[in-house]
């Protein structure tokens, strides 16, 4: 397998098989309650405690239209610079399942609420343009838990009915890497919107995988398989590594690919085919009759693009722009909202360079080590800019700083207070400097007279002395100014 | 005094706000008839005791602004009423007991009607005769082994052998105005949209409509008043500006146009309902209204249409049904196996053969040329009531095109029941209102209907012209007492 | 057009009803006479025509954002016909 210059080719006697990766992205719309009833879509309560009449499909209920998730839905297209469909209808699915209460799905088939896209992935070997089909809003169904009962399947439906975007992307991806940087993007900018929170540990983000293979250079897919409800992006990558690989040995055994919907099995990390979905494969779509068409007005559209914050995109050719960062720093830092967000309240008041380098290196190292978010960080964008501030103005060298950071790390203490009361501030009075400076001379004669004589390596000896004797706190620069002066 | 199960419903409210009758006293005399009438089998539950709690507690405080003060009523069991026992017909609904009230039905009671039972019907509403219920046939009071219509057959039965004043049903191709022309009683089917759907176990949810069975056309609008109210809980309620339809209700049709659809005169139909449909023309012309020819071009396709788009609504509104959250279980040995037995035992025929209609229709390679073609001349049927609507202002039509049949006549062929519903279904279809009301009788004595259909929310005028054609008519409803031993 | 007893069952069984094959065979005898009857609708030339999806006169109303139902797990439950206090209960379901 080589994946050099983004390319993914697995290579078997010769061929060289190029990887076609497509996915359909369920993002968990956020919204206070469900798409079509008025239970909530809270996370982790006890099992079907925020079901409706409606979510367990009761004889003679009916779906009402949550405003709110439309809006999402609208904002999201926007996001992914999409078209907005001012007419798309909603349809039924019909599949017979236990965590399908109503017997069919209701969501979007032919006419959705969002058209075609696209999102920009940067990749080192620089950006790739990645196409979006679509964008449909449909009911997420409930859950089957197969492991309390032995004998029997449990059902909790406090997820039936919760509202989903399904974001459905182009064959257009090629690489594991791409397919990271794909969900992770995607996930970015539904973050940035305030649509979707991307947490995948609590589901809000599963992905069908489309997988097929074809001899590089050939025009035409090869058949696909899709891999059903993914909730990883490593689990992801290793599904799509598995199944391109299957592919390419049956290939290769002169064998053909079977359309067909597979199972991930994380415990033995590989694809198998999922005969009970297989088995009724009709989903015999047609327009609710329960529901009417949905149609957008074009204020309706423009009310909700005033509200688009800037973007990822946006504001990555602004940090470049306006603060002179470099294109990595700029990555990094508005790869998540939470981030850009600290990071702007940081750099309001202090040195950009100081923060970016602050931000992406000591603050980064010390989330990584807790394994928190930045929005759980002990220490607030307040103080570190504050901290900041005091290297920038001089009152305490770079080398204190990271000792008043150690402090600050547990229990967020304002940087001011630690360096009063530690009495770390920086040495910067000329006159206390000098007499620093003076002692320094007076008791080393010998070598203030072999520098005298042409030894110039031994001026750094003298400074070390002197901030030794001060404790780390003389001011460096002054140091350094003060002594030339003396000894010349 | 004539006896009080003999008086209409406006009779009835009249008397109890004048107290000259108790609810308790009407109540019970309803509950005592009904009790003599289980041979028609009009009842699949009796609420009879709750009921005549709550008429006590009205007459002890009894409020008589309500439009429905105290009055008994017994409803079509496919509205599910708050722990009543709602079947719908089906041993799939069995045991059913709602935990909600539809809004139909809480309209009812918030006049201060009180429920007194749920009424037979033809599973989840799927029949013309009664004859697909799971609780069995229901009697014609006209005529021993006679059916009495369907859908709503327990409801036009009830009615006309007055175990309830008044009754509501639902109506999805005629299940309101062909059981109301088969029992010699008045049946609204209104407008798409007019009144809500939530609450009611859904059959094809694009066609089906709540509407009222009354003894004449006043009631029906006392009741359609009281029923149609917009309902943020129905995605499809329609919120315009309803009439005070019984306080507008007259019978000046001066001026008015009404069309006659020439594709309604079938062959074969008997000689007596083109008479029936002759004198309902004099009399709309005697009043002064406007006799217009019109043409319905599309006619003739309305039931080939119909029988795919309900069967494929029901295929899928019919899917809940599946042992899981409520209603009938057959064991199985693993899911889908318990599937396949519940809905195999749970269903009757005739739903079990629309559910797979439905799913042959909508399944993949078939869905264009059945359900889109449908949906596409679905569109020119609602086209031709749209053109004749530029020149008259209501249609006039037989309801159906022949008297009650025998029980068990048309059970062993499906296609031969279903062209009863040839008249009433192109108005579903179109989504328009329209009243059934007895004008006649034909040789065998059983009475038959004439319609008239209306535009879009213009209810009131067909009740208006249906009032006028009610008074001319002077149809009197021969039933005697024969089930009562 | 004629629907065959394996088109039958195929139905039967995306509608997950059990049939045997006394039953099929009635149901496709009914099926054929009812189909033959629908077949009319291929005399109409629609080629021009928009389906009609929604009666109703009336757009989608767009219901506000709120949470209105609470917790009613025991109503939920109550008419199920295999349940344990929290949960519905199906046969065991083997992916
Ligand atoms: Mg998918
Ligand atoms: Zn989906």
């Amino acid at each position: 397998m080589s994946k050099n210059n983004g390319e993914y080719l697995i290579i078997r006697n010769d061929n060289k098989y190029e990887v076609i990766i497509g996915l359909e992205v369920h993002a968990q719309v956020l919204s206070e309650s469900k798409l079509f009833s008025t239970s909530s879509t809270k996370f982790g309560s006890e099992p079907n405690t925020q079901v409706s009449l409606v979510d367990a499909a009761f004889p003679g209920m009916l779906p009402v239209i949550n405003e709110h998730c439309i809006k999402q839905a609208v904002k999201t297209g926007i996001g992914l610079k999409a078209k907005i469909n001012k007419r798309s209808i909603f349809d039924r699915k019909n599949y017979f399942y236990a965590d399908l209460p109503q017997g069919y799905q209701i969501s979007q088939y032919k006419n959705p609420i969002v058209g075609e896209g696209s999102v920009i992935l940067d990749m080192p070997n620089g950006e790739k343009n990645i196409g979006i089909e679509r964008l449909h809003l449909e009911q997420d169904a409930g859950k089957s838990i197969h492991d309390i009962d032995p004998q029997n399947t449990l059902v909790d439906l406090n997820r039936s009915g919760v509202a989903l975007m399904e974001i459905v992307s182009k064959p257009d991806l090629r690489s594991l890497d791409e397919v990271n940087a794909y969900i992770k993007k995607l996930r970015s900018i539904m973050r940035y919107l305030g649509t979707c929170d991307g947490n995948m540990q609590e589901g809000s983000l599963r992905a069908d995988v489309n997988v097929s293979v074809r001899k590089k250079g050939d025009k035409k897919l090869g058949t696909r398989c899709e891999i059903k409800n993914v909730n990883s992006i490593k689990f992801m990558q290793m599904a799509i590594d598995f199944e391109a690989n299957r592919q390419v040995d049956l290939i290769e055994e002169g064998g053909s690919i079977d359309q067909e919907t597979r199972l991930f099995d994380t415990k033995k990390n590989e694809t198998r085919s999922m005969r009970s979905k297989e088995d009724a494969h009709d989903y015999r779509y047609f327009p609710d009759p329960d529901l009417l068409p949905l149609e957008l007005n074009d204020n309706f559209i423009d009310q909700i693009k005033k509200d688009i914050p800037e973007l990822p995109d946006e504001k990555k050719k602004r940090f470049i722009e306006k603060f002179k960062l470099s294109p990595y720093e700029a990555n990094i830092l508005v790869s998540d909202i939470e981030i850009s967000k600290y990071f702007e309240e940081v750099s309001k008041n202090s040195d950009v360079k100081l923060a970016t380098n602050w931000i992406t290196g000591e603050l980064f190292a010390l989330l990584n080590e807790k394994n928190i978010e930045i929005t759980e960080s002990p220490i607030s964008s307040k103080n570190l800019s504050k901290l900041i501030n005091l290297i920038k103005d001089g009152t305490i060298s770079g080398k204190i700083a990271k000792s008043v950071f150690e402090i600050m790390r547990d229990g967020d203490k304002d940087p001011i207070t630690i360096v009063d009361e530690k009495g770390l501030k920086q040495q910067s009075d000329p006159k206390e400097l000098e007499n620093l400076i003076n002692k320094v001379i007076a008791e080393n004669p010998k070598n203030v007279e072999a520098y005298k004589s042409g030894k110039d390596k031994l001026f750094g000896f003298f400074v070390g002395q002197v901030m030794k004797n001060s404790n780390g706190k003389a001011n460096p620069k002054l140091v350094n100014e003060i002594l030339k002066k003396k000894l010349n | 005094m004539s006896n009080i199960t003999d008086l209409k419903l406006v009779e009835l409210v009249d008397k109890i706000k004048k107290k000259e009758l108790s609810s308790t006293e009407v109540t019970i005399a309803f509950i005592e008839r009904s009790k003599k009438s289980k041979k028609l089998n009009a009842y699949i539950s009796e609420n009879y005791e709750s009921a005549i709690k709550k008429a006590k507690i009205f007459d002890q405080k009894p409020d008589f602004k309500k439009k429905l003060p105290g009055i008994p009523i017994a409803v079509k069991d496919l509205f599910c009423t708050k722990n009543i026992k709602t079947t719908a017909g089906s041993k799939i609904l069995e045991n059913f007991i709602p935990t909600y009230e539809s809004t139909v039905t809480q309209n009812i009671l918030d006049e201060g009607g009180i429920i007194i039972g749920k009424l037979n019907c033809d599973e989840f509403a799927m029949g013309s005769s009664n004859e697909t219920s799971y609780f069995g046939n229901v009697q014609n009071p006209v005529s021993e082994n006679l059916v009495p219509g369907g859908s709503s057959g327990g409801s036009s039965s009830a009615l006309a052998a007055k175990l309830t004043p008044a009754t509501i049903g639902t109506d999805t191709g005629g299940s309101i105005r062909q059981p109301a022309s088969f029992t010699g009683t008045v049946g609204l089917k209104p407008t798409y949209g007019s009144c809500s759907r939530y609450g009611i176990v859904a059959f094809a949810s694009s066609l089906d409509q709540a509407g009222p069975m009354t003894h004449d056309v006043k009631d029906c609008s006392l009741m359609f008043e009281i029923m149609s109210t917009y309902d943020t809980k129905d995605s499809t309620s329609v919120d315009f500006k309803r009439e005070n339809y019984f306080t507008n209700l007259n019978e000046n049709i001066k001026g008015k146009k009404i069309g006659i659809p020439k594709e309604y005169r079938v062959d074969g139909m008997p000689k007596e309902i083109d008479e029936l449909w002759e004198k309902g023309i004099k009399i709309i012309k005697e009043n002064g209204g406007q006799i217009i020819e019109i043409s319905l071009p599309n006619t003739n396709y309305a039931l080939p249409t119909y029988y795919i788009v309900a069967p494929a609504e029901a295929s899928s509104n019919l899917a809940r049904y599946d042992g899981v959250k409520y209603g009938f279980r057959s064991k199985g040995e693993n899911l889908i196996d318990m599937y396949e037995k519940t809905r195999s035992e749970g269903f009757g025929d005739e739903v079990k053969r629309r559910i797979m209609i439905g799913t042959y229709v909508l399944s993949s390679g078939y869905y264009d040329a059945y359900y889109l073609k449908a949906q596409k001349v679905r569109r020119l049927i609602k086209n031709d009531f749209d053109e004749a609507y530029k020149k008259v202002d209501a249609i006039l039509t037989p309801s159906t095109p022949s008297s009650a049949f025998k029980i068990g006549e048309k059970l062993n062929d499906p296609v031969s029941m279903y062209l009863n519903d040839i008249f009433t279904v192109p108005i579903n279809l179109a989504g328009l209102p329209a009243i059934s009301i007895p004008a006649g009788h034909d040789k065998k004595g059983y009475p038959l209907g004439l319609q008239v259909i209306g535009k879009a929310f213009d209810e009131q005028s067909i009740l208006n012209i249906a009032f006028a054609l009610e008074k001319n008519i002077s149809f009197k409803n021969n039933i005697t007492d024969w089930w009562i031993k | 057009m004629t629907i065959d007893l394996k088109t039958v069952k195929h139905i039967s069984k995306l509608s997950r009803i059990s049939i045997d094959d006394n039953k099929a065979k009635k149901l496709g005898k009914d099926l054929n006479s009812i189909f033959s009857f629908i077949e009319k609708l291929n005399e109409l030339d629609t080629k021009n025509t928009e389906p009609l999806t929604s009666i109703a006169e009336t757009t989608l109303k767009l219901r506000k954002d709120e949470i209105k139902s609470e917790n009613i797990r025991e109503d939920i439950l109550k008419n199920s016909p295999d349940k344990n206090k929290d949960f519905f209960v199906v046969p065991k379901v083997v992916e």
